[in-house]
């Protein structure tokens, strides 16, 4: 077969740097994988397959209540940009007024505040301004924890939530209008429907960007709120182990699965929109 | 946009407004711009004690920042992130290339691959290079390994590729490459192929077509991949913190030390605000210019 000037697939040359560009991708993290199985202390040379590492893990008390705190985190911040997020996207959708632009820049500022600015930030609010009480009972002491995530992820729900709302017919609400339903009614049976793909795509957005978070949380955890990533952080600090390659191994799952789910989801929206 | 869907005066349903208005906007306040606010107001303040700090409206912290030890730190900063965008510039336009002209099926696949590590933790990702760069690490250990079968060798010495300069730059580089693949794919798979074909049919190699055609036309995407590059490496943390040396601290370690350590807040505050502002003004150049080449292609 003949290949066309812009087949530029089939080119050799191209073809070489995808491969040296997927092998420095890949190589990383498939070697963090491979050696959470193997059957040595040492994290180069294959000595069998075993599943010790995992054992171990799941008997280190510290990193499951890590992993119970984050899980918790991640579902109570999700749900709180949940609701903000789509507050902001249907006040932007509805509403013409003063001030509109500036919210939207403010909107717009945690997606792109550098990560370190944003975690002194909360670092200090929550030490000298309102100094969140560390004897709270659990979970309650994760509150401010829930807090830093949640401002950080409220925009991106309200960017998808804002998104699905362009494609809504605002004569399907016209209509029930007409026909005496109030706004309640209109909000719960005609838009949220329509919004919902947008809303889960939004909700496993914000529950990953929760669960992933490392730099802010590390200002805003105390000693009893370690999350999984900061417990994996301390274990890092200390030494290369199969065990954090195992710890690691089940974060990449976890967030891969959810991520998987959302794209899954968003596919079957297009899908249903193209036929 | 369909249905005719026209924008209300909050006037026409206030409860409606209040009701959704409300709690975005006073959680965007109290708990985003305050904290913020805070940390800038404490940017022109003084330590009295801990946390005792006092609000004196002084630029010393700013100044200090300003000394040719922070002023280094800063530059090097602004190196290093400068570094990772252009390396990840050249790494990445091929791959873009290649994604934007393949098959659907491929494209989607190559897609996929380019993103798959980018919803990785970046905890883990930069775990991930430590543990192939460290000196035990997979790559000095195969290379011991080879090393070891040519026979009369002096003993194997582990290649320094951890704890420097350069660990650090891979490791921006590492986390930092779709940033770049994503929006130089979406600038180009909107390019006009016929003006590519045009260029080839004429005469023009594929460097040249490539330097000449392609990324003239794909400049507003190109320029959007540099600075979504830039302004995250500018301020990473991990990568300095877990591969770099006491030689190889960037702003973040900096100012994550003024606060946990040194204890400094005025001074930690004025740096995280130089970074706040360095961020702000790519952001702008960004918006300046594609504003500037929607405006062209309006003209045209």
């Amino acid at each position: 077969m003949r290949t066309g000037p812009l087949d530029y697939l089939a080119r050799w040359p191209l073809r070489l740097w995808l491969a040296g560009v997927g092998l420095f991708l890949y190589l990383p993290l498939v070697s963090l994988v491979a050696f959470s199985f193997n059957d040595s202390k040492r994290t180069t040379v294959w000595r069998g397959f075993t599943l010790d590492w995992y054992a171990q893990l799941w008997e280190d008390g510290e990193l499951v209540a890590a992993f119970g705190n984050s899980l918790v985190i991640a579902a109570a911040s999700t749900l709180i940009s949940l609701v903000l997020g789509t507050a902001a996207a249907l006040l932007l959708w509805r509403f013409r007024f003063a001030g509109k632009s500036v919210l939207e820049a403010v909107l717009g500022l945690p997606i792109v505040v550098p990560e370190i600015c944003l975690g002194v930030a909360f670092l200090v609010f929550f030490t000298a301004i309102v100094p969140w009480p560390t004897e709270l009972p659990w979970p309650a002491n994760l509150g401010a924890i829930i807090i830093a995530h949640a401002t950080f992820s409220f925009s991106f729900v309200a960017l998808v939530v804002r998104a699905r709302l362009a494609s809504f017919d605002g004569a399907l609400a016209e209509a029930a209008r007409d026909l005496g339903a109030g706004e309640w009614l209109i909000f719960r049976d005609i838009m949220v429907p329509h919004l919902v793909p947008g809303l889960v795509a939004g909700a496993l957005l914000a529950f990953t960007l929760s669960l992933d978070d490392f730099v802010i949380t590390f200002f805003t955890s105390g000693p009893d709120t370690i999350t999984f990533p900061i417990k994996v952080y301390s274990m890092v600090r200390f030494s290369v182990t199969p065990a954090v390659n195992a710890a690691s191994t089940l974060l990449i799952l976890l967030t891969a699965a959810l991520t998987a789910l959302a794209l899954w989801l968003q596919g079957a929206d297009i899908a249903k929109q193209a036929a | 946009m369909s249905g005719g869907h026209q924008e209300q005066r909050p006037g026409q349903a206030p409860g409606v407004f209040a009701a959704v208005g409300l709690p975005p906007i006073v959680w965007l306040a109290a708990l985003f711009i305050a904290p913020l606010a805070v940390i800038w107001a404490y940017s022109f303040g003084e330590n009295r004690t801990l946390v005792d700090i006092a609000i004196t409206g002084n630029w010393g912290s700013y100044a200090r920042a300003l000394k040719p030890l922070y002023l280094a730190i800063l530059l090097k900063s602004l190196g290093f992130a400068a570094l990772t965008t252009l390396i990840c510039f050249i790494l990445g336009l091929p791959v873009a290339l290649a994604i934007s002209f393949a098959s659907p099926r491929v494209k989607l696949l190559l897609l996929l691959a380019v993103m798959l590590p980018f919803w990785t933790n970046l905890l883990i990702r930069t775990y991930a290079l430590m543990a192939i760069l460290r000196t035990e690490g997979l790559i000095n250990s195969a290379l011991g390994g080879l090393w070891g079968l040519v026979p009369g060798l002096p003993p194997f010495e582990p290649l320094p590729l951890i704890n420097n300069n350069f660990a650090v730059v891979v490791g921006l580089v590492y986390v930092h490459l779709p940033f770049m693949v994503l929006p130089l794919y979406a600038a180009l798979d909107r390019l006009d192929r016929s003006l590519i074909e045009a260029s080839l049919d004429l005469g023009a190699g594929h460097l040249a077509t490539l330097w000449r055609v392609v990324v003239p036309m794909a400049l507003p995407g190109i320029i959007s991949g540099i600075i979504i590059t830039f302004i995250p490496a500018l301020g990473a943390y991990l990568a300095p913190d877990l591969l770099g040396g006491t030689n190889s601290q960037m702003i973040a370690n900096v100012i994550e030390r003024q606060f946990r350590s040194a204890n400094d807040w005025p001074f930690g505050a004025a740096l995280s605000f130089l970074l706040m502002y360095l961020t702000f003004a790519a952001l702008l150049l960004q918006s300046l210019i594609s504003r500037r080449s929607a405006a062209r292609e309006a003209r045209a």
